[in-house]
């Protein structure tokens, strides 16, 4: 089905030339887009394009510097999210916002929970609400449990059940797959249809283009704050999308290197941790780049912690280049040549009140230091080396990174650990919210630190970057290794057998 | 320079400001207040203040407290005024109460560290046990006849001058301090700590130790301080410098350090403290009565802890109107 143009319906939503700086940085420049109902419409752009202010500016988080925000035709001024969601606008933001200490079914509810006679709030109302919405998802999670140590795919799930709770005319998600596998994506899509079906208007964002052309019909583009395109996304090849978004072509995806593995560098034996994951062995050579697949709650992330010492394990032990870890020490494991860069970059990756130039120094504070003072002229070079290596988008490197957008936050997280010249390298998400280019180019970055001998162990849940990169592929399904496929015989459907049980192997 | 730093800047800037009217205020209009004796006095009884302010600015960067301090440092003194009573040598008394510092501060270390228990929570309960503890070991006696060198140190001043000879070992800790946090490694990972503890674990920082190091730093200023105290007045008593807690955390919040951690400057803490031991001392010199005093404490520190946030505001409005 192709979209209404001039003749069809009038757009429920639309933007008219919007501006938005921040101080220097000029965000938005007289950007337009419709949105109409019965659409899914893709916003691409590369990371600092202006994807997610533009969001804001139509939930009124952002107040536009010039233009108008028109709902059925009449312009309107939102002074905050409160009046959008009164308006029939339901926004899933990249940044996941959970109270940690409320459960997910309040959460869910804020402010609008169910009431019983008096005012009180129904809880069990609120409850089973919140389980349809579950299962509307696909997800099992617990409605009374708190918010607080949900993995970042789950808050994703929770912030979406948010967003469909009520009934939106339109819909806006920003990034709402990123950290989610094949099977959950499929879900989402499942409910964004049905709404599309009911008239909603979407607007959907990711970078991951396959999605796009899945869900999409139509498709704007933005570059460095500029409006380059909205058209029908039928007929358009990857190529044509990628080269707006980039004003250019893009090198290959996954330029990955042949590379004859070396020792063992990283030897994991039997590894447990009672209620997570069991009795999980597996080795990487130096050179290889060993993909960790599965599905959200398999416990990848889980023993990718207990490896670099963030959590104790019960049993079992870890060799880093022939030296044992100590059991929750991650001072030691980094000093074996381990580095782990985590999957929920806000809480885990950065402080966001810092510079940019001191997150990627936490790492180096035991190297970059004259006679016991931090030496700040070498912390200067060190994270201007790898803001620039990693294209970090920025003012100044001694802005703090919560000025950045999603994906240049996540560039950081990764410079912060590539600066400590790890030989053992795991990478949680690496590319999470990365936009294509750049993800092109972390590849290859990942495809020669391989080269140079480092071991890398890759956990992710976009399957084409664990087939296009890994030399061989583990599979995890409920704690357990179920699988471990080479590269040759590795395919989408050899994983998903795997991850979701299906296959013994 | 980070925006975080230039907000703090501009808070120690208000501090630092409002200590230099208060000062001119107080030599052009209140009798008695820019006379050699009564400046000596103003430095030498806001010296406990600043002696603890120095690791407390730590703590409550990495997003901690400690409000037992008074009572570590009422415990030396009180052990101290006891030893001296059984006929221990000063010089082998002295090191005894430090050490005794050091295990009240891993005390509080250990609990908050080991048991995850909340450090305001800790300090409460053992602010009253180290109190109870030197009510204890010394009763309601007054020790006052210690060596008179030790005691004219404490009291005394440079040659005609109104600085206190104290001054100057104190100088030299605040400089240690200011080095510590802000040039150190350490210093840098408090303030990392402070303003996200998981994103510090996650980039190997050993966040237990470095708490459990100013802790038990902490309780050796504390005694230090209950030393200094008992020498400068020339009284161990069981309840000497009670209720002290109280000014150095308003001193060092009003300086602009961040209750939740993570924000701030030693310098601004520092002019917070003499601030606040400027205002007592006018404040005395009015015969403004102790209770009323106590109140202005309260009132300050309720200030302390919503200027900062309030100049911060501003400065986010201010920043966004001027990108509007
Ligand atoms: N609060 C802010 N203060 C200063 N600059 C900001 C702020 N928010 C966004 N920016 C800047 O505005 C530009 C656009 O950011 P935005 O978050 O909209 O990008 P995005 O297209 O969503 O990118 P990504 O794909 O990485 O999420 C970036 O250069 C970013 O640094
Ligand atoms: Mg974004």
């Amino acid at each position: 089905m192709t979209h209404p143009s001039d003749t069809g319906p009038a757009p429920v939503l639309a933007l008219e030339d919007i501006s938005k700086s921040f101080g220097a940085v000029r965000a938005l420049r007289d950007v337009s887009l419709e949105l109409f109902p019965g659409e899914v419409h893709a916003l691409a752009g590369e990371n600092g394009a202006g994807k997610s202010t533009l969001i804001k500016t139509l939930a009124g988080v952002h107040r536009p510097d010039a233009g108008r925000v028109l709902l059925d035709g009449e312009p309107v001024v939102f002074h905050g999210p409160g009046d959008a969601r009164d308006a029939g606008i339901a926004v899933i933001y990249q940044e996941p916002t959970l109270f940690p200490d409320l459960s997910i079914a309040e959460n869910i509810f804020m402010g609008r929970q169910p009431r019983r006679a008096l005012g009180r709030i129904d809880h069990k109302a609120t409850h089973a609400a919140t389980l349809a919405l579950m299962q509307r998802l696909g997800v099992e999670l617990d409605p009374d449990r708190p918010a607080r140590g949900l993995s970042i795919a789950d808050q994703q799930i929770v912030e979406i059940a948010k967003a469909l709770s009520f009934e939106a005319r339109v819909l806006i998600m920003d990034e709402p797959t990123a950290a989610l596998t094949g099977s959950e994506v499929a879900r989402l899509f499942g409910v964004v249809r049905t709404l599309r079906e009911q008239g909603a208007a979407v607007l959907f964002i990711s970078h991951r283009l396959e999605e796009m052309f899945e869900i999409c019909q139509r498709v704007t583009t933005l570059r460095d704050g500029a409006w380059i395109s909205s058209e029908p996304i039928d007929g358009m090849t990857e190529d044509d999308l990628v080269r707006r978004m980039v004003g250019r072509d893009l090198d290959e995806l996954y330029p990955k290197q042949d590379v004859e593995p070396g020792q063992v560098a990283l030897s994991v034996r039997r590894l447990t941790r009672e209620g997570v994951f069991t009795d999980v062995s597996f080795d990487v050579r130096h050179g290889e780049i060993v993909g960790l697949a599965g599905l959200v709650g398999a416990g990848r992330t889980e023993v990718a912690r207990a490896v670099f010492g963030i959590d104790r394990w019960d049993a079992g032990e870890v060799e880093v280049q022939g030296r044992r870890l100590t059991n929750g020490a991650p001072s030691t494991a980094m000093a074996a040549g381990l580095a782990l860069v985590p999957e929920d970059r806000r809480a885990q990756g950065l402080v966001m009140d810092m510079s940019i130039e001191r997150n990627i120094g936490l790492t180096g504070l035991r190297t970059t230091v004259r006679a016991g003072l931090v030496d700040r002229g070498a912390e200067r070079s060190r994270s201007l080396d790898w803001a620039v290596k990693l294209q970090v988008k920025y003012a100044r490197i001694a802005d703090t990174v919560n000025t950045l957008s999603g994906g240049n936050q996540q560039k950081v997280v990764l410079a912060k650990w590539l600066a400590t010249g790890p030989r053992v390298l795991i990478v949680d998400e690496p590319t999470r919210g990365i936009d294509v280019g750049t993800k092109a180019e972390v590849h290859r970055l990942l495809s020669e630190l391989a080269a140079d001998g480092v071991a890398v162990l890759m956990i992710s849940s976009d399957l084409p970057e664990i087939l296009g990169m890994a030399d061989r592929v583990l599979v995890m399904h409920e704690g357990r290794l179920t699988a471990e496929i080479p590269r040759a015989e590795a395919t989408e459907e050899t994983v998903m057998a795997a991850a979701t049980g299906r296959a013994a192997a | 320079m980070p925006e975080s730093l230039t907000r703090a800047v501009r808070w120690d800037t208000v501090v630092g400001a409002l200590l230099v009217v208060l000062l001119l205020l107080s030599f052009s209009t209140v009798d008695g207040f820019g006379n050699a004796l009564n400046l000596s006095f103003l430095i030498g009884n806001t010296l406990p203040i600043a002696l603890i302010a120095l690791p407390m600015t730590l703590l409550v960067v990495s997003g901690e407290i400690d409000l037992s301090v008074a009572s570590t440092a009422g415990l030396s003194g009180a052990v101290m005024g006891k030893l001296w009573n059984d006929g221990m040598a000063i010089e082998t008394i002295i090191p005894l109460c430090l050490l005794l510092g050091v295990v009240c501060g891993l005390v509080n270390g250990l609990l908050v560290t080991r048991l995850g228990l909340p450090s305001l929570a800790v300090t409460i309960g053992t602010l009253a046990a180290y109190r109870g503890i030197a009510q204890i070991v010394l009763g309601s006696d007054a020790v006052t006849d210690f060596p008179s060198q030790y005691l004219d140190f404490a009291a005394g001043r440079i040659g005609n001058t109104f600085i206190p000879q104290a001054l100057l070992p104190f100088v030299v800790l605040l400089a240690i301090a200011v080095v510590v946090l802000h040039a150190t490694p350490f210093g840098r990972s408090l303030f990392a700590i402070g303003a996200n503890e998981e994103a510090a674990r996650f980039a190997g920082i050993r966040v237990r130790r470095h708490k459990l190091i100013l802790f038990t730093v902490t309780g050796l200023m504390a005694s230090l301080t209950g030393i200094f105290w008992a020498l400068h007045y020339a009284s161990a008593r069981y309840d000497n410098a009670t209720g002290l807690e109280l000014s150095i955390v308003a001193a060092v919040l009003l300086g602009g350090i961040d209750f939740d951690g993570g924000r701030g400057t030693l310098g601004g803490a520092i002019a917070g403290v003499f601030l606040l031991g400027a205002l007592q001392n006018v404040m005395s010199l009015l015969n403004v009565s102790a209770q009323s005093q106590i109140v202005v404490t309260g009132v300050l520190l309720v200030i302390s802890v919503l200027g900062p946030r309030v100049a911060r505001q501003i400065s986010v409005a201010r920043a966004a109107r001027s990108a509007g």
